[in-house]
This record gives structure tokens, C-alpha cells and sequence, in this order.
């Protein structure tokens, strides 16, 4: 009877559905664009060095790069500084990621607090991380304390803006859905306002890493001297010394790290928007 | 056994009693009447629909008796443990949780133990028919399907009293009658009393015991009448559409009195 109407209904509102592309094509549609992109820098790069516009050795060749890159992977002085950048980018990150979260939940909680410093997180955002140092070596002289104060005041505003604005776009009637099926107080905090804010909380990280390392990367530069081998001292040493190939590798390792630990948070973000189903099948 | 001891109020007290509940919105010279003065009996075990124009206060009545507002006065009294089950007419399901953990989050946040709540989800799904379904998310699902799942998770509330806002206005009509055909079957098999809200004349006509009739601007009782139509009904049937004619002349006079 109606039973088998129903079942009727449902597969064929569902068969319209079906249908995605195998793993590997997604993977070809989605690289290629990037590895032509790529090849088309190199090209203009190469170009650039042909026509001679600067000397060899103020803008090397990517040749010459690439093999000062393939030098220094073998040797212990890269590795060294990766270890120590990324061991301050991790503790400065992960610091800022526990004051982002409870800065951002007292905000979005505390109306006082929102009036009084709600407006003044956003504007701290915009406060270039670099004009931080000079106060910061002030207060903890040339030390990795000025370095984690400024990354502390890059990447914080962020994440709570994350927070704030993923707490204030829960939709109403998910609030209400929670409510009355019996979430009160901290429930409704655990079980619909994190679980609904949770995308603009990733954004938030995702945006607080990216002033996190650039904050990093400003403050190994002007604080460098102690460094011994941190990525961005080796950036000071390297111009100092006038050796292109060593910068601008150094360089080349930099932005790799950040665009590795970008992809990560790009991937958790399509997770759960996959999971939501709030994924466009047709882009991306 | 089970028939001993149901609780004697059942029998006895309305399930739903609204006594002069009058609703105002903001204060001072914006303040706007929303309900005025609105009497109402839902009885036990039955199906009360509410018709009405815009503006008659129908969502803000539901919102009331679901403890989720508060009337500016007047007396509220429903039965059961907690807030009465309110279904909206948008499925509102979190579209972090599969089907299974949707209907399952209300018996967690009161407490039922892991083992007996599977029990529960799914006997609850299978009374949707939706057991095969336990393990999509709400995206991969219809607009009908998300609904019954609502439903599921709104009967796992356990509450005698079920209150729904238009809860089938964005369906399409073919889904809207076998949904009213499921609706009708859970409501008889579990008792509930129900307050429905709706904008569709001939929904009312095809479910309720009993219609009311608000007004708009601001909401009152004008107008009620039980249905004698015996049951199973069909939303086609000569009966149910001579009454939704009627009611629907008198919708378009109270509208009417807006435009003069």
C-alpha cells in the first residue's frame, strides 16, 4: 500500500542524484591548472634571466636554484632550520589557537565584552604584523619572546574573529530545533553552536595560521642575529653574503611550507563541507 | 498491562489548554498585537488545525506552547514531562549528523544509554520507513525524506503532545498526501494530541478532528468545527473538499475586512 508509494518516491528522488567522477580524474582536473601555472612562472623567470635585465648574481637562474635546492635537501643546515622555525611556529600557533578559541567564545558570549573590544579585534587584524617588532624588542629585547608576542597579536584576532562570527551565524531555527529537543545551556554549545560554527572556526585557523607564519617569517628576519639557523635568518645571511641561489631557495622552502600547511586546513575545510553538503559537485 | 497505567489525566484533562493567551511584540508605540485573547482546548489523542491568513499569529502560538516564547498573559497548561515536540516546516536538521544521529541527539540529550538508544532510532526509523537511510547525511536525502526524518526525530521526544508548523508546506503535493497518510497512522498508533498549523484549507480539512479558524492583525478564535468525516479520508474526496470551500469563504472575508 502506501508504504511501497513511498520507498517508490524515495529511490527515484535519489537515483537523480547518483553519479561522480573516479578519483583520478578529480585528481587530473584538479593539478594540472597548478602545474602549468607553475611552469609558466618558471618560464618567465627563465625568460627574464635570458634577457639579462639584472646580473647573474642578484636574480640567478632557476637551474642554478634548483640545484642549490637539491644541495642544501642534503645537507644538515636547511633541515636545522626548518626544525627551529617549525618548532616556533607550532608553539606560537598553538598559543594563539587556545587564546583565539577562548578570546573569541567570550566575545560572542559576553555582550559587554563584544561592545567593549568586539570592534577592536577586527581592527587588530589589520595592523601589520611587522610594526609589532620594534615594541616588541622594546619590551623582550632581541629574544624569541619578542618573536611569539608578535605571532601571539598576528594570528589571535583572527581565530576569534573565526569563532565570533561561526557563533553568530548558527541559523535560528537550528537553535531553536536544539532547544527544543532538549539542549539547554553547555549542551547547546556542545551538541548545535560548535558543530554549526565549525566551518568559520577552520576559516579562522586557517586564516590565523597564514599571520602566523608571516608574523614568524618578519620576526626571524629583524630578531635574526640569535637565530643561528632559522629559516628567516638564513634569508639575512644569505643576502649578506650575496648568495642569490642559497636565498632564494630558502625562499622556495618557505612558501612550501606554507602552502603545505594551507592545503592541510583547505582539506579539512572540504571535508566537512562534503559532509555537510554544502559542496558545489559541479566546481572544485 | 501496558493499557492499566496510562495516567487517568489523560482522559480526563485537555491536553493542550490556552485560556486569553495574548502575545504583544515590542513596546511602546511600536508594540503590535499578535494574539489576542485566545482561548483553545486540544483534547487527548486529538488533531486540532489551525487556519489562517498571514499575520494571525500561528507560528508565535506554536512558539509559545513549545516554551520557546513567552506569552505577554494569560494561561498555558500542557501535559507531559518536558516542553511539547515541535516539528517546523523546515526539516532543521543538523547537517552534521547522519540521519541515525539526528533522530538519535534528542534521546542523547536526555540521557538514554548508547545500547537502547539504536534500539530506539531504529524502531523509529523504521516507522518512517526510513531504516535503510540511518547512515546518509540529510544533504543526500529528498525534501520528503527529510521531513519524515524530522518527524522520526521529533516523535523520539516521547512527548504526548505534537506541535507542527506548516510542517508540509515546501512538499510537493504527491508527498504531502502520503506524508498526511503516514502522520495520521503515527498519530493514532501513539496517541498523540496534536496542534497543526497550516495555510493550506484542505490540509486541515484532510486531517484535523477539529479546525479553528484565527484571525489576522491580531490572531483570535473566529470560527471552529469539528470534522465528522469518517477516516481513512483523502484530500480529493468530495467531503473534505466541500469544507475547505466553506472555510475558505470565510478566510477570504476576514482578509477581505483588511484591504477596506
Amino acid at each position: 500500500m502506501a508504504v511501497d508509494t513511498i520507498q517508490g518516491l524515495d529511490a527515484l528522488e535519489l537515483a537523480a542524484r547518483a553519479g561522480d567522477r573516479s578519483p583520478a580524474r578529480r585528481f587530473w582536473s584538479a593539478s594540472w591548472p597548478k602545474v602549468a601555472a607553475l611552469a609558466l612562472a618558471v618560464g618567465i623567470w627563465q625568460a627574464v634571466v635570458w634577457l639579462k635585465i639584472k646580473p647573474e648574481y642578484a636574480l640567478p637562474s632557476p637551474l642554478a636554484v634548483g640545484k642549490e635546492l637539491w644541495r642544501q635537501a642534503h645537507g644538515s643546515q636547511l633541515w636545522e632550520g626548518l626544525a627551529i622555525t617549525g618548532r616556533r611556529a607550532a608553539v606560537g600557533y598553538a598559543a594563539s589557537v587556545v587564546f583565539g578559541l577562548v578570546l573569541g567564545l567570550a566575545v560572542a558570549r559576553i555582550k559587554v565584552l563584544r561592545a567593549a573590544i568586539g570592534s577592536m579585534i577586527t581592527s587588530l587584524q589589520t595592523m601589520p604584523s611587522i610594526a609589532w617588532f620594534p615594541l616588541a624588542i622594546l619590551l623582550f629585547q632581541l629574544s624569541e619572546q619578542a618573536i611569539f608576542f608578535v605571532v601571539l597579536l598576528g594570528a589571535t584576532p583572527s581565530i576569534a574573529n573565526g569563532v565570533i562570527s561561526g557563533v553568530d551565524y548558527v541559523p535560528p531555527l537550528l537553535l531553536r530545533a536544539g532547544r527544543n529537543l532538549g539542549a539547554r545551556n553547555l549542551a547547546l554549545y556542545r551538541h548545535v553552536i560548535a558543530p554549526a560554527a565549525l566551518p568559520a572556526i577552520v576559516a579562522g585557523l586557517k586564516q590565523g595560521w597564514a599571520f602566523a607564519w608571516r608574523s614568524l617569517m618578519a620576526g626571524e628576519l629583524i630578531v635574526g642575529g640569535l637565530g643561528h639557523t632559522a629559516l628567516g635568518a638564513q634569508l639575512t645571511y644569505a643576502r649578506e653574503l650575496t648568495d642569490a641561489p642559497w636565498l632564494m631557495s630558502t625562499m622556495i622552502v618557505i612558501l612550501a611550507v606554507g602552502l603545505v600547511v594551507d592545503a592541510l586546513f583547505g582539506a579539512a575545510d572540504r571535508a566537512i563541507r562534503t559532509r555537510w553538503g554544502v559542496l558545489d559537485p559541479a566546481g572544485a | 498491562m501496558t493499557a492499566a497505567v496510562l495516567p487517568q489525566r489523560a482522559t480526563t484533562a485537555a491536553a493542550i489548554a490556552l485560556n486569553g493567551i495574548t502575545k504583544v511584540h515590542g513596546r511602546g508605540s511600536a508594540a503590535v498585537l499578535a494574539l489576542d485573547g485566545l482561548t483553545l482546548d486540544v483534547g487527548p489523542g486529538e488533531f486540532v488545525c489551525i487556519v489562517g491568513a498571514s499575520g494571525c499569529g500561528k507560528s508565535t502560538l506554536l512558539s509559545i506552547v513549545a516554551g520557546l516564547d513567552r506569552a505577554t498573559s494569560g494561561d498555558l497548561h500542557v501535559i507531559g514531562d518536558g516542553p511539547p515536540a515541535l516539528m517546523f516546516q523546515e526539516p532543521a536538521l543538523f547537517p552534521w549528523l547522519t540521519v541515525a544521529g539526528n533522530v538519535g541527539l534528542p534521546l542523547r540529550l536526555h540521557g538514554v544509554p548508547r545500547p537502547e538508544r539504536k534500539d530506539r532510532v531504529a524502531e523509529l526509523l523504521a516507522a518512517v520507513h526510513l531504516e535503510e537511510f540511518a547512515k546518509r547525511r540529510p544533504h543526500e536525502l529528498s525534501g520528503g525524506m527529510r521531513q519524515r526524518v524530522a518527524l522520526a526525530r521529533t516523535l523520539a521526544l516521547h512527548s504526548p503532545v505534537l506541535l507542527m508548523d506548516e510542517p508540509f508546506g515546501a512538499l510537493d503535493a504527491m508527498t504531502r498526501d502520503l506524508l498526511h497518510d503516514e502522520l495520521e497512522r503515527l498519530c493514532r498508533q501513539r496517541g498523540l494530541s496534536v496542534l497543526f498549523v497550516t495555510h493550506n484549507v484542505r490540509e486541515a480539512a484532510r486531517l484535523g478532528d477539529r479546525l479553528v479558524l484565527l484571525s489576522s492583525r491580531p490572531g483570535r478564535v473566529i470560527h471552529q468545527r469539528t470534522i465528522e468525516i469518517a477516516r481513512p479520508r483523502r484530500i480529493d474526496s468530495p467531503q473534505v473538499s466541500a469544507i475547505a470551500a466553506e472555510v475558505t469563504d470565510r478566510l477570504r472575508s476576514e482578509v477581505g475586512r483588511h484591504g477596506r
